[in-house]
């Protein structure tokens, strides 16, 4: 049985098949039935969700719908702020935080009339790469409940994957959309940086942070991100780039002609796993069978991304992270005598190990003595970097890799190394320090029966071109809105 | 580099980071291994090479210098750990 995509319930409310009220009923009912097993979600909107289906009914009843997606459920990941609704970052220093606005990304989902049914589970303030750092508990993947979803939008990619909602939102700074969507087998997109305003999003790394969609499809992937993209007065960093009606466009993608960049840097690397290096041969084939042409190339300083990736990561999270002091809002240590034993405090208790790990190591690139030898040092890299890219999208008008080195790892396997944890991301990392575009698409399974996505990537602002591609792809593949067989039964 | 417990203590008091005796032994293990791992950046020829801070170019967006509403005093300390009359109330600084 197939999960059912945003677009295809779109289609049910627009024919009065079906209510954004029954919708979102069925979706808390699944939430309610699968959540002992899947922990996609640190709050669960119940009552806001109905109030706001409601709303979508009458609209929908007096001829005034605001978008195609009125009324279609969506979660969000739990580190966009929604005012009134806690908004925690899986972490104890928010666990009690009550924003008093919304993020951009969310009140425009609002303003388009979408239904947010709840907040999902992450990695401690997006921090890792399995959805196991997180105050909450971990989550569970739908394929198999003893693995890891990926990370850091996990609740995300689970809460979509699993049949809880259509549709989500991640965000990404290293890979943090595309890994889960891998490994949970749907569509994540992680946008050009700047596409989607930061504004709300409780900011990591901030010259890396992306908000992006997490769907059962490309067309899904396409009608988010065009509801939540654009140029924001509160985000200065937001682009002042016109939005194209990605949906609209997605068919007359040809793939006749075009070139893929084959970087053997993505496809040869030590770690990766032969399922998914089979995958990735077959993804290819595919792509040529369609009439395009595969063009190999070398980034020989993706090698380097990682380092890159964990020193400007870490420099800019230690700033970022520094607002946790527990003086204006959040956790704070209780019985301390002075200021500084405050603050000190309650960072050890509010913080969980991997903050902890990052933020000591983003000060210490950044401190006297080293700022020259780390962090200067990998921002010259970074620039090396995404000349690699520059250089591969001259050659062709795509880049391919895989998105993961490996499927879906058992939970508990990679958390008491936090540097194995840290190579997850090797194929995803370099786009975010290039700043642009990339998709993870559903295309094949293991031998047990666990996701396998892929990679395209594009350059700046060319989401169009890389949403068409992945759609053109996506119906010859036949492998996106596969249902996981875990939760199949207790589907609504 | 090695990251040793001294150093890990260091950078704790810059990072206002308490930490236990164990979780600066631990980190320092973690640290090192991770910094041993980012020396391969030392290898990378970066000379003439412009440092990148932002991955795509940005420039000054202007707006109309207006007055908006901003956040009620009440809504500002809501979620305050301790407040007095108007204010965020903390520990002795002095």
């Amino acid at each position: 049985m197939a999960l059912r995509s945003a677009h295809e319930l779109a289609g049910q409310l627009a024919k009065g098949a079906v209510t954004s009220e029954e919708l979102v009923r069925r979706s808390l009912a699944h939430i309610k039935a699968t959540e002992p097993r899947l922990n996609a979600f640190v709050t669960v909107m119940e009552e806001q969700a109905l109030a706001a289906a409601r709303e979508s009914d009458k609209r929908r009843a007096a001829g005034q719908t605001l978008s195609p997606l009125d009324g279609i459920p969506v979660a969000i990941k739990d580190n966009m702020n929604t005012e009134g609704v806690r908004t925690t970052c899986s972490s104890r220093m928010l666990e009690q935080f009550v924003p008093p606005f919304s993020s951009t990304a969310v009140r425009k989902l609002q303003d388009a009339g979408l239904v947010v049914v709840g907040k999902t589970n992450l990695d401690e303030f997006a921090m890792g790469s399995s959805t196991e750092n997180s105050a909450f508990g971990r989550s569970a993947n739908p394929w198999d409940t003893d693995r890891v979803p990926g990370g850091s939008s996990g609740g995300s990619a689970v809460a979509v994957a699993g049949g809880q909602v259509p549709l989500a939102l991640g965000s990404d700074t290293g890979g943090s959309i595309r890994q889960p969507a891998s490994l949970c087998g749907i569509v994540g997109l992680k946008p050009t940086y700047g596409r989607v305003s930061r504004y709300g999003l409780v900011a990591f790394a901030s010259s890396l942070d992306q908000i992006g969609p997490m769907t059962v499809d490309v067309e899904d992937a396409a009608l988010l991100l065009g509801t939540v993209a654009g140029h924001d007065p509160l985000d200065s960093t937001s682009a002042d780039v016109p939005v194209p009606d990605y949906a609209a466009s997605l068919r007359s993608f040809d793939w006749k002609g075009r070139r893929v960049a084959r970087p053997k840097e993505f496809f040869t690397g030590e770690g990766l796993d032969p399922e998914v290096a089979r995958c990735a041969d077959a993804f290819l084939e595919k792509l040529a069978s369609l009439g395009a042409e595969i063009v190999d190339v070398s980034m020989p300083h993706l090698k380097y991304s990682i380092s890159t990736f964990y020193i400007v990561a870490t420099a800019e999270a230690s700033s970022n992270l520094a607002r946790y002091d527990g003086a204006q809002y959040g956790f704070r240590a209780a019985g301390t005598k002075n200021i500084i034993e405050m603050f000190s405090r309650t960072r050890a208790q509010g913080f969980g190990p991997e903050i902890k790990r990052r933020v000591m190591m983003g000060t210490h690139v950044l401190s006297a003595g080293y700022y020259d030898a780390y962090y200067n040092k990998a921002q010259k890299v970074r620039t090396l970097i995404k000349r690699d890219y520059d250089r591969a999208l001259e050659k062709a008008d795509l880049v391919a890799a895989p998105t993961s080195p490996f499927p879906a790892f058992l939970a508990g396997s990679r958390m008491d190394d936090p540097l194995a944890m840290y190579l997850c991301d090797v194929f995803t990392i370099s786009l975010n320090l290039a700043g642009y575009c990339g998709l993870s698409l559903p295309s094949g399974f293991t031998e047990g029966g666990l996701p396998i996505g892929m990679q395209l990537m594009a350059g700046a602002f060319e989401e169009e071109k890389l949403l068409g591609a992945a759609w053109q792809l996506e119906q010859a593949l036949g492998v996106a809105g596969s249902r996981a067989p875990e939760i199949a039964g207790a589907s609504a | 580099m090695k990251i040793t417990p001294e150093l890990v203590e260091h950078v704790a008091l810059l990072s206002r980071l308490e930490l236990t005796e164990e979780q600066k032994a631990q980190f320092s293990r973690e640290l090192s291994k991770i910094f041993e791992y980012v020396e391969q950046l030392g290898e990378v020829d970066v000379s003439g090479v412009e440092p990148t801070a932002h991955p795509l170019p940005q420039k000054n967006k202007f707006r109309p210098d207006e007055v908006v509403p901003g956040l009620a005093n009440e809504t500002a300390l809501a979620n305050a750990p301790e407040t007095e009359d108007v204010y965020f109330k903390v520990p002795q600084v002095l």
